[in-house]
């Protein structure tokens, strides 16, 4: 078949923060594109939902990587230009001060890098000139780079830090935001992670991720990029080694020269007539999270809290890894979206606690033992929480939990893993020829990295080749 | 087109790509990398927008021959001349 004779130039499975991203490239440079998103809406991942009058954004936080105005070569500015888009298109409000707390020691951090390396400096001072060493080497890493190869950052990272404290008050909120792999994680994205969190540093859209998915629907859109719904890929034509055609769940086919997929590496393999599983060994991903949304009648701030973040651990190590039971209340992160520097109060107080969880546990419960062990896991994190900040379950008027099973159910991913499989394809490719992978297999990861993993992939997958 | 309106078609081009830049004094013979703030995937953006533009194909193993703002205007006199 000729390109023309396609349908479409290119598809992209799957219409989040990746998929949308790459669309905008395509669509903009004028490829015949349309992305097929299984959900009645956009996001995926970080993605939004309405609960009994309370607008509740699935995965957002914080974005990363936030710098002022003028700096160009970072990744938010860059994928900004890619995508071009002036930063008043985000809106968004830099946090206020975060913090990573373990029994022994608290390490304050904002947006302004000088008070981390002070911070540190004063609370490790002899790991001074480490860290100093430490810094220097992550800013002349080139985490970009698609042909690097695997580096684990445990290795690296100690054989600049001596302090095993240091370096695991380093590691959680990178491996909290962005760590597919259990107590470890690849040194690149500990660089981006590095980077986008302490260098730079964090801030949310004043009305949420609304504020993105509105901004990148309506760029793809305006640039002629065709967007379908609630059209699921059931599965992939190939023939002699080339993807020809998606089956979507109507049993409706369409074909395109080139298919990239964001929805995970093995998922996208699974979509394949012929796909066996030993012929492609790949860990499936297992890093999956209980998240507790919690609305209050107040502000955080009139019950004295005002930090943005929380990053914290109780135990005498840091352990990262999917727990034994149905979660891990010793070390989360807890949220507080109104403590960012907002032009208006939001309309409501919120707090929300994210927490290690196990899929298969989850799933394995009946549906009533599931509303119980959500209460139970709800009590649980708000227990371990009011040890660190005020306590606000006086103020709680809504709480909803979501859980692993539940981020399976709308995202697909495997596990509900959310930073996908723990090894990542950095260059995208597949062993079909005209098939690529985007986002979270890729391995850029979280709101910034998943917009960027589309971008790189659209560039070097097609606009560099036709 | 002329030689000074492919000059003139380069920098508006640029200017597209990076709105916030002064390119007033950008000199003709120095790496246009050298003088702009500009990574590699804007660099790319202005062949891409070239050929979005004016259907212009500049293969991988010329891009070097883009690369001073003279030598661009060099390269692309004789594939924009019909323009
Ligand atoms: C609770 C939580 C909190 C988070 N907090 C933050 C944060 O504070 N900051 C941050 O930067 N990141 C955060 N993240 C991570 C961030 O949300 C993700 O890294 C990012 O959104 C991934 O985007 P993606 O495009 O790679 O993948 P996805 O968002 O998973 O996109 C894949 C899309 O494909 C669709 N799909 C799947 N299968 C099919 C199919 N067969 N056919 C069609 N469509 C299909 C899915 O519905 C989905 O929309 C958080 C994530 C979660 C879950």
């Amino acid at each position: 078949m000729s390109g023309s004779a396609m349908d479409y130039d290119v598809l992209i499975i799957g219409a989040g923060m990746s998929g949308l991203a790459a669309g905008i490239r395509l669509a903009y440079f004028d490829k015949r594109v349309c992305i097929l998103e299984r959900h009645h809406r956009v996001g995926g991942l970080s993605s939004y939902y309405h609960r009994k009058g309370y607008d509740i954004d699935v995965g957002l936080h914080a974005m990363t990587n936030y710098v002022p105005k003028g700096v160009r070569l970072t990744p938010l500015p860059k994928l900004l230009r890619q995508l071009k888009l002036q930063p008043e298109d985000f809106d968004l409000r830099q946090q206020r001060m975060s913090v990573t707390r373990f029994p022994e020691k608290t390490l304050r951090f904002s947006n302004d890098f000088n008070l981390f390396v002070e911070e540190v400096n004063r609370n490790f001072p002899n790991q001074t000139d480490n860290f100093q060493k430490l810094v220097a080497a992550i800013r002349d890493y080139d985490e970009l780079a698609l042909d690097a190869k695997p580096l684990s950052a445990r290795e690296v990272v100690g054989s600049y830090i001596s302090d095993p404290l240091l370096v695991d008050m380093l590691f959680c909120p990178l491996m909290f935001y962005g760590s597919a792999q259990e107590n470890d994680i690849e040194f690149g994205q500990f660089v981006i992670m590095f980077k986008g969190i302490y260098c730079e540093g964090f801030a949310r859209p004043q009305i949420g991720i609304r504020q993105i998915l509105d901004t990148l629907v309506k760029k793809y859109e305006g640039h002629g990029g065709t967007l379908r719904l609630r059209n699921g890929v059931q599965s992939l034509r190939v023939s002699n080694g080339r993807v020809e055609a998606a089956v979507l769940d109507s049993g409706e086919v369409l074909t395109a020269a080139r298919i990239i997929s964001s929805i995970g590496y093995i998922e996208t393999l699974r979509l394949l007539p012929d796909y066996q599983p030993s012929r492609f060994p790949c860990d499936e991903g297992q890093m999956s999270l209980v998240e507790s949304v919690l609305v209050l009648d107040k502000e955080p701030v009139e019950l004295g809290y005002d930090t943005t973040i929380t990053f914290y651990n109780g135990s005498e190590r840091f352990s990262y890894r999917k727990p034994d039971q149905l979660v891990d209340v010793s070390s989360g992160v807890i949220c507080c979206p109104n403590n960012f520097q907002l032009d208006k109060p939001l309309p409501e107080g919120m707090i929300r606690i994210t927490n290690l969880a196990n899929y298969g546990l989850w799933n394995a419960l009946n549906e009533e033992e599931y509303k119980a062990r959500k209460a139970v896991s709800l009590e649980q994190a708000l227990e371990q929480v009011v040890k660190l900040i005020p306590d606000f379950r006086g103020s709680i008027v809504y709480s909803d939990v979501f859980t692993p099973k539940t981020i399976h159910r709308f995202t697909g991913h495997i596990n509900g893993a959310v930073y996908g499989a723990p090894n990542k394809i950095k260059n995208g490719a597949t062993h079909i020829e005209n098939l690529f992978i985007c986002g979270t297999d890729q391995g850029f990861l979280g709101i910034v990295g998943s917009m960027l993993s589309g971008i790189s992939m659209a560039n070097y997958h097609v606009l560099q080749k036709t | 087109m002329t030689a000074s309106q492919i000059r003139a078609t380069i920098l508006e081009v640029i200017g597209q790509i990076l709105p916030d830049e002064d390119l007033s004094k950008l000199k003709g013979d120095v790496r246009i990398r050298d003088q702009v703030e500009m990574d590699s995937m804007d660099f790319l953006d202005i062949i891409m927008e070239l050929r979005k533009r004016y259907g212009i194909e500049v293969p991988e193993e010329d891009y070097m021959k883009l690369a001073t703002l003279d030598s661009a205007v060099a390269y692309l006199e004789p594939r924009m001349a019909h323009l």
